[in-house]
């Protein structure tokens, strides 16, 4: 087999990225996988700085202890070929490399071949009151459990829609915290509307069926089809109004809030290779183009898992492995048939699940624009309003996001529009009355995440 | 549908300079159209460091800069807005005795065209400005110069020149110039448009050199890449913007607390075609890691800090960096404005009102004959 | 007040730290941002309005949890609070000040 100079690269030590970079291993390359946490498993596998006091993979995964552990596991036995760098972040891609960060340090890693196994955060639309202490995004509380063994609080509510919302109430109530309501924007009917599409994946509907009685049998209240109103408190966050299904406003005590609509892929490095992007009307978003092995409009690269759309940690697993041997394949190198079958199988079973689970749980984005007031911040890091974006519509008419980021600064702050950019993108269309994928994207920046000016070069002593 | 539209002039390019163009027209009753392929206020004009400074240029630009010094100073009369204009002064380092020499001659040099130029020498230098490191041995100030936001001022010359009158077509690229008996007749096929015009205004920026090469006129217009970036929201800690005599690096505070700097070049963007003149441009590594040294070793105090953000842009560079502005010596009809060789913010306000002087009367109150094309030929 | 409650993982040892000047405590294998949010109710004030804030993803994507550290009499540093690990004796500032050198305690 041909094989390139150059190592393959995988970004992320997630589900996806560790499975890419076993594959790539078993399979006799040395691949570098880079990534930004300190220690392996990604998002739902993340796990606790390691010491002394540490909970079992049981208590901290539950259902998924078994591939929680496979997954921290799986990097052992290639220790000697997996050259695994954590505490790497990659903040620039450029002309066939890529720039990391660690410990201060910079450094440039040429690559020929590259996957992309960057995963998703949380994608949030905003409610008055959201920049409050005490309001956290739902994957946040989660991680707060996860990695810290912290609650958001003792009496909690979680708000916004998605599966993960039932997780992580029972997670929460199984911890000892009081949860007072699970609020989900989503109507109940749309899970029935959707449940054929559901069943592609039975045991996990199962596990979402097994969350949601638990919550009812041990008494948390649960309501569907609510609409947030807003979050109140001096300085933290003490209580939620909201409406019910039938329009009544109620109000629920706490002194933690949860708040997210599913999550959202984490594109930028992509975007700033030159991967060609389309607009998913799924997520509401755009995603890098692939083919079904994972394979993007660039030679060479590659993407797998949730960075490249939403489809959950088993399907991550699948698509690493298949990115890695599409990439393999593409190198020259025998790969086995027979389980690539096998792999596009299962992932057209969980293309089915993700699409009916898209739509029962779908972005209230519409009734969200409508109603959203100028004084309500969408812009936590500068601190921009709803009012201010409506203002620069009139003044400027942009019909760009990357117009409007420049005139309003929408998007322009340290986050660079992770936490905004789907609300923006919301409110801007709303205001033109067009459709969120006629106004583009926001470009992303290097540095990708902020880095320190103080920075010394690899090669300097 | 096919629209044609006859105007006393058409302008191509809604940067600061085709802005300002229009709107002095505009004001003076001329019927103007500005087409401007993109956004207008989008390209070099929008992302730029925000540099409003006199300091620096070579004397023939100054009588230029002086007037638009004054523009600046009614910035709110002329656009409807502050831009975030500040006169915060303008100080230039020296890290090297033999800088300080550059800067006391150059304060000589152009003592009559009352720039009000401060020499300070190392200690009178730490007294004022104690923020600074030590590598600065002196510097030179211009108390009236200053810095403003170019994606909130270039737009908004646009946008006055519509309120004024002027016909402002955006997202239409000129695809097709060419000379007629009674002027030119230029088209847009994006906007299935076609507009014709006795006198032509060529502001285009970086893509100037084209739009002369498809009228037959060779103006020597390359392009490059200033590489900027910017630091979150930090405390107060600088009053006025800096450069560094020699360059390397340059650097203001805006009032919400980011600490905007610039020095090197960035890269085209995309990387692949071989188009002289690339449509956009991003940061390249190298330049952007020797930036962030060069700012830390200024403002030591900056090294915790992080950034947040770079960017490039797409600049027209002259041979000998001074811009072209005037009529074309084989073209009647014809005004070129480009090649502002990094420093187009400042002067753009009064480019463009010699542009209007120049339509209108034939000649421009500012001296402008330094300018010429032909210094070229 | 505390805006983080613990769960879990109690039993790590006890790390102590400044806050803002004042000697405080919280657990070996916490993040800056949850040793601060168990002694305090927010983390820092943002630079426009001074409203509180106490982070908000927790996974280094909202970039809303950057705090000034300074350890040692070393310089100051900004650092994501998040995503970096309490280290013992660190000097923190949930203000816009910068976090204050510790005078070393005179040996008894
Ligand atoms: C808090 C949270 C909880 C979730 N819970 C569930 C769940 O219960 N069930 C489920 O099916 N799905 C869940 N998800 C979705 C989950 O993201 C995926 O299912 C799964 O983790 C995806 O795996 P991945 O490998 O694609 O990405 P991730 O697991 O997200 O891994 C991506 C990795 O890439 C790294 N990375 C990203 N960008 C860079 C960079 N620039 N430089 C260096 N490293 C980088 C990150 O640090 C991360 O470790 C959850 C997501 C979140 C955010
Ligand atoms: C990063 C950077 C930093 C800088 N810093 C400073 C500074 O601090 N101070 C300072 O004084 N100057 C600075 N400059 C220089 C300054 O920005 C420029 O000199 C000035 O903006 C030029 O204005 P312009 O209108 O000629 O060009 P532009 O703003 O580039 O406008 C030209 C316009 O023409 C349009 N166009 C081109 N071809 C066509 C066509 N065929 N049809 C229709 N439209 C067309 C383009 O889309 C563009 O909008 C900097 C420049 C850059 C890039
Ligand atoms: S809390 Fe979001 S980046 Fe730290």
């Amino acid at each position: 087999m041909s094989q390139s100079p150059l190592p393959p690269v995988v970004i992320g030590a997630g589900p996806a990225g560790i499975r890419a970079a076993v594959t790539l291993a078993r399979h006799g390359l040395s691949p570098i996988l880079l990534d930004e946490s300190p220690r392996p498993g990604g998002q739902i596998y993340r796990q606790p700085p390691a010491g002394p006091g540490q909970r079992s993979a049981s208590e901290l995964y539950g259902f998924e202890a078994a591939k929680a552990t496979a997954i921290h596991q799986a990097l052992a036995p290639y220790a000697d070929r997996i050259d695994y760098r954590p505490d790497t972040l990659v903040w620039n891609v450029e002309r066939g490399a890529l720039d990391l960060l660690s410990n201060g340090r910079t450094a440039t890693l040429a690559y020929h071949s590259l996957i992309f196994a960057t995963g998703a955060t949380d994608r949030v639309l905003p409610m008055p009151g959201w920049t409050m202490p005490g309001v956290f995004t739902l994957g946040g509380a989660q991680i707060a459990l996860k990695a810290q063994g912290c609650g958001i609080g003792s009496t909690v509510v979680f708000l916004g829609t998605g599966p993960l919302l039932y997780l992580i109430a029972y997670q929460y109530a199984k911890a000892g915290a009081t949860v007072a309501a699970v609020l989900d924007t989503s109507a109940f009917g749309l899970r029935i509307k959707h449940l054929p599409g559901l069943l592609a994946l039975p045991k996990v509907l199962a596990k979402g069926l097994y969350y949601t009685a638990w919550l009812k049998a041990y008494g948390v209240p649960v309501y569907t089809g609510i609409t947030p109103v807003r979050a109140e408190g001096n300085e933290r966050v003490a209580s939620v109004i909201w409406q019910d299904s039938a329009g009544r406003q109620q109000h629920t005590a706490c002194d933690g809030l949860g708040i997210g609509y599913g999550l959202r892929p984490e594109t930028q490095l992509a975007d700033m290779a030159g991967c060609a992007f389309s607009f998913n009307p799924l997520d509401r978003a755009w995603l890098p183009d692939r083919d079904s092995a994972g394979r993007s409009s660039l030679a060479g690269v590659y993407l797998a898992g949730d960075g490249a759309g939403i489809t959950g940690a088993d399907a991550a697993e699948v698509g690493g492995e298949r990115a890695a041997l599409a990439l393999l394949q593409d190198q020259g190198a025998t790969i086995d048939p027979s389980r690539v079958a096998v792999l596009e199988k299962r992932m057209a079973a969980f293309v089915r699940f993700r699409t009916a689970l898209l739509q029962a749980f779908p972005l209230p984005a519409a009734r969200w624009a409508e109603t959203v007031s100028d004084d309500l911040v969408l812009c936590r890091c500068e601190e921009i309003t709803a009012g201010d974006l409506r203002a620069t519509v009139r003044k400027d008419q942009p019909r760009d996001l990357n117009r409007l980021k420049a005139l309003s600064r929408i998007g322009m702050g340290r986050c660079q529009g992770r936490m905004c950019g789907a609300a923006a993108a919301e409110l801007l269309a709303h205001q033109h009355g067009c459709a969120v994928n006629d106004i583009a994207r926001i470009r992303p920046q290097t540095p990708i995440k902020p880095i320190p000016i103080g920075v010394t070069p690899e090669n300097t002593p | 549908m096919s629209r044609l539209i006859e105007a006393d002039v058409a302008i191509v390019g809604g940067g600061i300079v085709g802005g300002s163009a229009a709107l002095f027209l505009a004001r003076a009753g001329k019927k103007v159209v500005l087409l401007e392929r993109d956004r207008c206020g989008s390209r070099a004009s929008g992302v730029n460091y925000g540099g409003v400074r006199r300091q620096g240029r070579a004397p023939q630009q100054l009588p230029l800069a002086q007037r638009s010094h004054a523009l600046w100073g009614q910035l709110p009369d002329l656009i409807g807005e502050d831009g975030e204009y500040v006169r915060s002064g303008h100080l230039k380092l020296a890290r090297s005795p033999q800088d300080m020499a550059v800067l006391e001659a150059y304060a000589a040099q152009v003592a009559d065209y009352g720039l009000g130029l401060q020499l300070l020498s190392a200690h009178e230098l730490r007294q004022m400005f104690p923020m600074i490191g030590d590598k600065a041995v002196g510097g030179s100030l211009c108390p009236e110069d200053g810095h403003a936001n170019p994606r909130l001022v270039s737009p908004a010359f646009s946008r006055a020149a519509t309120a004024a009158g002027a016909t402002i077509i955006e997202g239409a690229p000129v695809s097709e110039v060419e000379q007629t008996s009674s002027g030119f007749r230029l088209r847009s096929v994006a906007q299935d448009l076609t507009v014709t015009a006795p006198v032509l205004l060529n502001c285009a920026g970086a893509w100037s050199g084209a739009l002369a090469a498809r009228l037959g006129e060779t103006l020597p217009i390359s392009a490059a890449h200033p590489l900027m970036a910017v630091t979150e929201p930090l405390p107060a800690f600088l009053p006025v913007s800096i450069g560094v005599e020699g360059g390397g690096v340059y650097g203001r505070q805006v009032t919400r607390g980011n600490f905007i700097f610039g020095g090197g070049r960035g890269i085209p963007h995309p990387v692949s075609g071989n188009a002289p003149v690339p449509d956009f441009a991003r940061p390249e590594r190298g330049a952007l890691v020797n930036l962030l040294q060069q700012a830390a070793e200024l403002f030591p105090d900056l090294a915790g800090a992080t950034i947040i953000r770079s960017w490039s842009g797409v600049e027209a560079y002259t041979p000998d960096h001074e811009p072209i502005i005037g009529p074309s010596s084989t073209i009647p009809g014809l005004f070129h404005a480009c090649g502002f060789s990094g420093a187009g913010f400042q002067t753009g306000p009064a480019v463009g009102a010699v542009l209007a002087d120049l339509v209108m009367s034939g000649q421009s109150v500012t001296p402008i004959a330094a300018f010429s094309a032909d210094r070229f030929r | 007040m505390s805006l983080l409650i613990r769960y879990a993982e109690q039993s790590r040892p006890s790390v102590r730290f400044f806050l803002d000047g004042q000697a405080v405590s919280a657990l070996a294998g916490d993040t800056l941002l949850t040793a601060v949010l168990t002694v305090r109710e927010r983390l820092r004030t943002t630079e426009f309005t001074g409203s509180p804030r106490a982070g908000f993803c927790m996974m280094g994507a909202c970039q809303d949890c950057w705090v000034q550290v300074r350890r040692g009499d070393g310089p100051v540093q900004r650092l994501r609070a998040c995503s970096t690990l309490l280290e013992a004796d660190m000097s923190l500032s949930t203000t816009s000040a910068p976090p204050p050198v510790i005078a070393e305690e005179p040996k008894p």
